[in-house]
């Protein structure tokens, strides 16, 4: 509960209607895409500007109120759950598209800018943007740049860090600084802007952002390749990148994903082969050709009973719009879907397949496997449910050991999702004391009071470590 | 205003009624939220997503939140249009969520006097019975012929109703003559080859403000080869008691059109109202539980087709031959004909045959106009914002004649076009009036 004197200090600061504790809103916020974190803060806020920001901040931390800045609520690692109440805050009022500057090739936006708008504004004027998160039609920039969001596209282009280049951060006291700017160079003192990104909302507020912008490709080309085998499908992508070829989008789905994406989106997907790799290159039409063909050669060699090209843009767009609900998808299945994003070296990959099998039957758990294969960024996802406690349990072990394994193959516990409330009881198993203690130090200089979504990324007690024998 | 006691019943239903397993399977990606009309009108607001909603019905249910009036006005302002559904990875069955959620707040609560009149009015007395809705549309008929209408615009008499409803009064159709309701065979025979005995459905207001629609779309069957049966006995499909908490009402109406039905031995049941359509073909949803009629209902579900689906799919646009004076054309699809009875494709073939339209597709012609039943009565602000925006994007088009497939959304466009006074110039029509006039006979 905020105490009668905070509230009216922030009702002062935003105005009434855009201040609510009500039930009804509080509860509406107390969630994100999240399975199993639910907590209710202590009132919602939409401030205007980033003049309210700050007053915001300075409140909060003058009383020592958590603050959790929140996109749309469609990331996976519990980051925008109010695990500690407080306030929640929205930048429903901040969305807005600033600029397109087509000399610097660059954009400024408002945190609260929805993604696909970006993306589509920025094409009309024959630029791009590539990072492409499934939820884009969904989701903020401000929260991609929070949790540093990949996508399909990851893989020839990077996540979100590669294309902001500027910040305006309101700092947990209460001071606006601006960082990077519209600059190909900078390196004037410590890169603070990639410091912020990806930080999870821990470390400052971002209130606007400038990005880099890149010509738009020539030609995108997209083709299916389909096999009955699991492991040649990973082979294969180990053998693309070592054959240094670097698609644009090399995605893996396995079998029980194929089927609940189909059942969804009706796209004549193939439901009978054990797995397709959903590849696409774009460029210029004469690199695209021989890439697509040499790719296509590989994919053969190593056992892909077919290989299909997509005829029209419309048929590409819409097998990657049917990679995009994987996630969702499964929860056809069973109600509960909890995924993860360990992340190993590319040549790894078709390792960490066999593992991720091996530690489903290990405990008895049923396990889907889909994700950006050429990244070495797989989303095994543990089909479940919630109210069957003995089996969350084992799900949990499950999870432990495939962290352990991606770590053992000089991997990490995500790639792309965050850290957030539910991965940060393992954080240390990757980054060790010593990193963690360096980690603690940033966030003690930022946010000694610890105002700024408190409980995510540091966990109150790091998990065991189990042994695994592999 | 809900009592505490009140209140401690409608969460105890909640926690026993409401479905666990669908509260569940939304695993909350936010999918739906680009998608939801009243969540873009409201600036994003969260409680007024599906997403939102779900939550909150979960949380009642869970016992974390009373049922407050915030909850219920989440509930009362969706639409229920159910587009969160086919773009739900998940395959949330959202509006059935809705329905019952709504259900068990309506029975518990004690509605204020006028409030329960009218509804007791409306949902037990006029749509269940259509000598009486005959009889309400002749008032009407008499209130448009007899001067009094005139009169009553003359006078500005219809200033004293909310801005909205004065509207509304000047965009309703022409409505038929009594004796023209009431005297119609019930068997048509097909012209030409006859190739399926179909059953027509004709929905209570259909079948008297918009019975011009209704012949058209008799003879559009016709001329596609259908032998025709109006069964005598059918009565409204019930979704106006299913969309307002009124369950047992909606149930009633169910059994009657089923025994109406089954009793003709016909290969499809064929509507021109998608919001009709989408409460008949979930009437295996409504009954499940009662095992006599579940698989009744089933078996009726299977047999419901759009008038537009029908023709198509016995290629009545390749055997007649359709033209019209040069003209553009734009769709506004019906919510719940393409999120619920899955047709959006047939309706635009069908226009798109005609020889001299100009089709235009509409910007989000897949978005709620803001009818929904009497949604822009009872919720006038938000379904007056969706209008605005819908007639937005329908003034870019261009468009002289607006098609719609269902009497709400025609009226609700009517509404639309007479709030932009662009009544010189633009049209909406139901799409069976448009393909009579187009058959070139």
């Amino acid at each position: 509960m905020l105490t009668k004197q905070v509230k009216q200090l922030l009702l002062t600061i935003v105005g009434q209607g855009n201040y609510d504790d009500s039930k009804v809103e509080c509860l509406v916020y107390s969630y994100d895409a999240t399975p199993g974190f639910q907590a209710m803060p202590d009132a919602v806020i939409k401030p205007g500007c980033t003049a309210e920001v700050a007053a915001i901040v300075k409140v909060c931390n003058e009383y020592n109120v958590p603050i959790v800045p929140r996109g749309s609520g469609t990331n996976l690692s519990g980051g925008t759950c109010p695990t500690e109440g407080g306030l929640v805050l929205l930048f429903n009022r901040m969305n807005s598209l600033l600029e397109i500057d087509e000399e610097n090739l660059t954009a400024t936006v408002q945190p609260g800018l929805i993604t696909l708008d970006l993306i589509s504004a920025v094409e009309e004027k024959g630029v791009f943007y590539p990072p492409d998160p499934s939820s884009m039609k969904i989701s903020t920039i401000g929260g991609n740049i929070n949790e540093n969001s990949g996508g399909l596209r990851g893989l020839k282009y990077g996540v979100t860090r590669d294309y902001v280049i500027g910040l305006e951060v309101v700092l947990p006291n209460g001071d606006i600084i601006r960082t990077g700017g519209k600059l190909a160079k900078d390196v004037a003192g410590y890169d603070l802007t990639k410091l912020f990104v990806g930080s999870e909302g821990t470390l400052g507020i971002v209130t606007e952002a400038t990005l880099k912008l890149i010509p738009m490709p020539e030609t995108t080309k997209t083709m299916l390749a389909l096999y009955q085998d699991l492991d040649a499908a990973a082979q294969s992508v180990a053998k693309i990148i070592s054959n240094k070829i670097i698609p644009v989008t090399l995605e893996f789905l396995d079998r029980p994903t194929l089927i609940v994406v189909e059942d969804f989106a009706k796209i004549g997907m193939p439901t009978n082969v054990e797995a397709v790799l959903l590849i696409e290159q774009d460029g210029p039409p004469e690199v695209v050709e021989r890439d697509m063909k040499r790719m296509a050669d590989i994919c053969l060699e190593e056992k892909a009973v077919s290989v299909e090209i997509a005829e029209t843009e419309s048929a590409a767009v819409a097998l990657k719009t049917a990679r995009r609900t994987a996630l969702s998808a499964l929860a056809r299945l069973k109600p509960t879907t909890i995924l993860e994003d360990a992340t190993v070296p590319r040549s790894e990959i078709a390792k960490m397949v066999r593992a991720i099998n091996e530690i489903a039957d290990k405990h008895n758990v049923d396990i889907c496997t889909f994700g950006h294969a050429g990244d070495g960024n797989l989303h095994p996802t543990c089909i479940t449910d919630a109210r069957d406690h003995e089996e969350m349990e084992r799900v949990e072990l499950a999870f432990a050991d495939i962290f352990a394994v991606a770590i053992e193959l000089g991997g990490t516990i995500t790639g792309e999702h965050g850290v957030g409330a539910m991965k940060a009881p393992y954080l240390e198993w990757k980054l060790k004391k010593e990193g963690m203690d360096a980690m603690r130090a940033i966030k003690q200089a930022f946010d000694p009071n610890n105002i700024m979504n408190p409980g995510k990324v540091f966990a109150k007690e790091t998990r065991k470590r189990v042994v695994v024998s592999s | 205003m809900t009592t505490v006691q009140e209140r401690e019943t409608i969460a105890m239903q909640f926690a026993e009624k409401m479905n666990e397993d669908e509260l569940l399977n939304c695993m909350r990606c936010g999918f739906c939220l680009p998608h939801c009309p009243t969540y873009i009108e409201s600036g994003l607001k969260e409680s007024h997503s599906p997403r939102g909603r779900i939550a909150l019905m979960k949380a009642v249910a869970d016992g974390v939140i009373e049922p407050d009036e915030d909850v219920e006005r989440s509930l009362s302002l969706c639409l229920g249009c159910r587009a969160c559904e086919p773009v739900c990875p998940s395959g949330v069955k959202y509006g059935h969520l809705l329905e019952e959620a709504r259900d068990i707040i309506h029975q518990n609560k004690k509605h204020s006097y006028p409030v329960r009149t009218i509804r007791k009015a409306v949902f037990s007395g006029l749509f269940p019975h259509q000598e009486r809705m005959q009889a309400m549309t002749s008032l009407l008929g008499f209130y448009q012929r007899s001067g009094l209408q005139y009169m009553a615009r003359k006078t500005g008499v219809l200033n004293l109703l909310p801005d909205n409803l004065a509207t509304m009064e000047k965009v309703l159709p022409k409505v038929p003559k009594k004796s023209e309701m009431k005297n119609r065979p019930t068997d048509l025979p097909a012209i030409g080859t006859p190739l399926k005995k179909v059953a027509f459905f004709s929905g209570c207001l259909m079948d008297t403000m918009f019975l011009e629609t209704n012949k058209a779309t008799l003879k559009l069957l016709q001329l596609a080869g259908c032998a025709i049966v109006i069964p005598k006995s059918q009565a409204c499909c019930g979704a106006l008691h299913g969309h307002s908490g009124e369950k047992a009402g909606a149930k009633q109406l169910a059994k009657r059109n089923i025994e109406a039905f089954e009793a003709e031995d016909v290969d499809y049941i064929i509507t021109n109202a998608g919001g009709c359509g989408a409460f008949l073909i979930d009437y295996d949803h409504l009954l499940q539980g009662e095992r006599e009629w579940h698989d009744r209902a089933i078996a009726f579900k299977n047999k419901m087709k759009d008038i537009s689906q029908i023709l198509v799919d016995l290629r009545f646009q390749e055997k007649v031959r359709l033209k019209l004076p040069a003209q553009s054309v734009t769709f506004q699809d019906s919510c719940h004909l393409r999120n619920v009875m899955n047709t959006s494709l047939a309706p635009r073939i069908l226009l798109q045959s005609i020889e001299g339209i100009d089709f235009r597709e509409m910007k989000d012609a897949d978005r709620c106009c803001g009818s929904a039943g009497i949604y822009n009565i009872v919720e006038s602000e938000m379904s007056m914002n969706i209008l605005d925006s819908k007639m937005e994007h329908t003034k870019s088009t261009q468009a002289d004649i607006v098609v719609t497939a269902n009497p709400g959304c025609l009226l609700q466009m009517q509404l639309g076009i007479e709030r932009e006074n662009l009544g010189e110039c633009t049209k909406a029509v139901h799409i069976a009036d448009l393909l009579i006039k187009a058959v070139a006979l």
